[in-house]
């Protein structure tokens, strides 16, 4: 690699759940970040999918196997089961289909790990109720989460699609708490942002 | 003639296949000969070596000037020391197909009776190139490619090589093809192979016998052709309606117009350097060329548990070979559970796009060769 792995702390998370030399298919990979560093940490067999050709032309251009394509629409070509695990790090509320997307990633690894950010966190219900605005993001009509979600919200949606979670963890200030297999209401009013660990029920 | 020609044809670097090429026709040809070019050393292991896949119009001068047409090199951007294709690094060889006219057996060649072939020469596939060149490499005494690369026609190449002998091959670069030719890449190369068929100089296809070439027609179907190549913004943002040296339009049938003047020059630059049966022989092996009809229409089919690593690049403008046709290669190899990168260029350069100053596609391809060579320990 030319370029320095990533030092994202939920990257550094993201990282430590996944086992040496496991399968693993980074769905809106970016740059290629956190695919490098699970080539380098963990020896990961990664491939990468990723709507943005620039972003995809450089995480290609670093030496990680790369597909250009939209979640939405390409993951049904994926096989059965083709790898271990399935990463959607801050993508899931920016496709169209969350739900659809979801089951396709469950049916393509038996693990997957989402990360979001929460709105449930209580500082966005608080600015939603005293402001009477949607809260984070003012630019809500444009570059904002096409859908924006509370932990407990994704951890339903994923239950319903038969994917149990067996860890979470809270992102807040750059940093991540430790993954903990309860605690789903502390974590829904308290973390930034979340890491689920997911797995087929 | 033209005067920029160099050397005759029949000295450039050549080497004779010792067996008979089966061809899928059912007819077999004897004493093929191999025009080719090579630059960068060949390791003692001889795991370095990468075969470069030229296109219809192409040669075997991927990396160092046309001998016999001076020309320079088509793909000087992209092979050389440091470049994508690191020739300090690894042995890149450039054969002329199987039906070519730069020094490798084709219709222009003597047939056994020591009279040109011209359209006595049977009709060949991809495949039959294919055929050919992996008998060039085991006369070469290399088992392993570590790369076979090559964009439109020479795409197709790649993709063959990958499934006639997916053991021999480490990785495989088809840029801008298809697994396929469409209806409409059908349809245009029928209006130039008609066009040649129908200039009176190409006599039957025995007009080398009689000295003379079909020219007009091989020029119109080069013009044709040549629309597919470039885009509708670029010929817009190259030509638009502009004029051709002259205040305004002469009510004649001159060019007038400078896309005209350019089509023209595309047509007659092209019939000095390329031979009109040639062009029919390799445009037909492109029509008849269809990876997922052998596997009872399921293109993925053909890829299924391949160990070659694939990296594929299309154009956004390319309407030749449009970004959809490669996807759908794409597709097939990641449902074949494939290792596989797919980029698509953002670029109005239209099909000849990877001939053309394109960054991102090449420091994508050179990210992808540098790190399997560090897996293939080169």
């Amino acid at each position: 690699m030319t370029r320095q792995v990533s030092s994202r702390a939920d990257h550094k998370a993201i990282a430590e759940r996944v086992p040496e030399g496991a399968r693993v298919l980074d769905v809106g990979c970016g740059n290629g970040d956190l695919l490098a560093l699970l080539v380098e940490k963990r020896s990961v067999r990664a491939r990468g999918l990723e709507l943005s050709g620039e972003l995809a032309g450089t995480a290609m251009s670093r030496g990680l196997s790369v597909i250009q394509g939209d979640a939405d629409s390409d993951l049904e070509v994926f096989p059965e089961n083709g790898f271990d695990f399935a990463i959607l790090s801050k993508a899931i509320q920016h496709m169209r289909r969350p739900d659809m997307v979801l089951q396709e990633l469950a049916r393509i690894a038996p693990d997957v790990i989402v990360s979001f950010r929460n709105y449930g966190l209580w500082s966005r219900r608080l600015s939603l109720f005293s402001s009477g605005r949607m809260p984070g993001h003012r630019l809500w009509h444009d570059e904002a989460a096409l859908h924006p979600s509370t932990a407990r919200d994704m951890v339903e949606l994923c239950s319903a699609l038969g994917l149990e979670t067996v860890a979470m963890a809270s992102v807040r200030d750059g940093r991540v708490g430790a993954f903990r297999d309860s605690g789903l209401s502390r974590l829904n009013w308290g973390a930034d942002e979340v890491i689920l660990h997911l797995r087929r029920a | 003639m033209s005067d920029r020609h160099t050397l005759p044809i029949s000295e450039v670097k050549h080497l004779t296949l010792d067996k008979p090429l089966p061809l899928d026709c059912g007819e077999q040809l004897d004493g093929v000969r191999i025009a080719y070019e090579c630059w960068g050393e060949l390791n003692a292991e001889k795991s370095n070596a990468i075969l470069i896949c030229h296109a219809l119009t192409g040669d075997q001068f991927a990396a160092s000037e046309n001998l016999v047409t001076g020309r320079p090199p088509w793909w000087s951007r992209m092979i050389g020391p440091g470049l994508p294709i690191d020739t300090d690094r690894f042995h890149v060889i450039a054969t002329n197909v199987l039906g070519g006219c730069m020094g490798t057996t084709g219709p222009a060649s003597d047939a056994p009776d020591g009279k040109p072939w011209g359209t006595r020469f049977p009709v060949i596939t991809i495949s039959d190139m294919v055929r050919a060149q992996i008998a060039f490499i085991d006369a070469l005494g290399i088992d392993t490619l570590f790369s076979v690369i090559g964009g439109s026609m020479g795409g197709m190449q790649v993709l063959d090589w990958a499934v006639q002998v997916p053991e021999r091959v480490f990785t495989a670069i088809p840029i801008a093809t298809a697994a396929r030719h469409s209806a409409q890449n059908i349809a245009f190369y029928e209006v130039g192979r008609q066009s040649i068929m129908a200039d009176p100089d190409w006599c039957d296809g025995q007009y080398l016998a009689q000295d003379k070439r079909p020219s007009r027609g091989l020029a119109i179907a080069r013009m044709a052709a040549h629309i597919t190549y470039v885009s509708e913004e670029a010929l817009k943002r190259k030509f638009d309606r502009g004029l051709q040296d002259r205040e305004q339009t002469s009510f004649s049938f001159d060019a007038d117009f400078q896309v005209e003047s350019y089509l023209r020059y595309q047509g007659h630059s092209f019939v000095d350097r390329f031979d009109a049966n040639s062009y029919l022989y390799v445009t037909r092996a492109m029509d008849y060329y269809d990876l997922a009809a052998r596997h009872d229409g399921r293109l993925a089919d053909a890829f299924v548990d391949t160990p070659v690593r694939f990296c594929l690049f299309s154009f956004s403008s390319d309407w030749h070979y449009p970004p959809s046709t490669t996807r759908e290669i794409t597709r097939a190899l990641a449902a074949a559970g494939a290792e596989v990168s797919y980029l698509e260029i953002e670029t109005d350069n239209g099909h000849d796009a990877f001939f053309l100053e394109e960054p991102l596609f090449e420091d994508a391809l050179a990210g992808f060769l540098k790190v399997n060579a560090g897996k293939r320990g080169i």
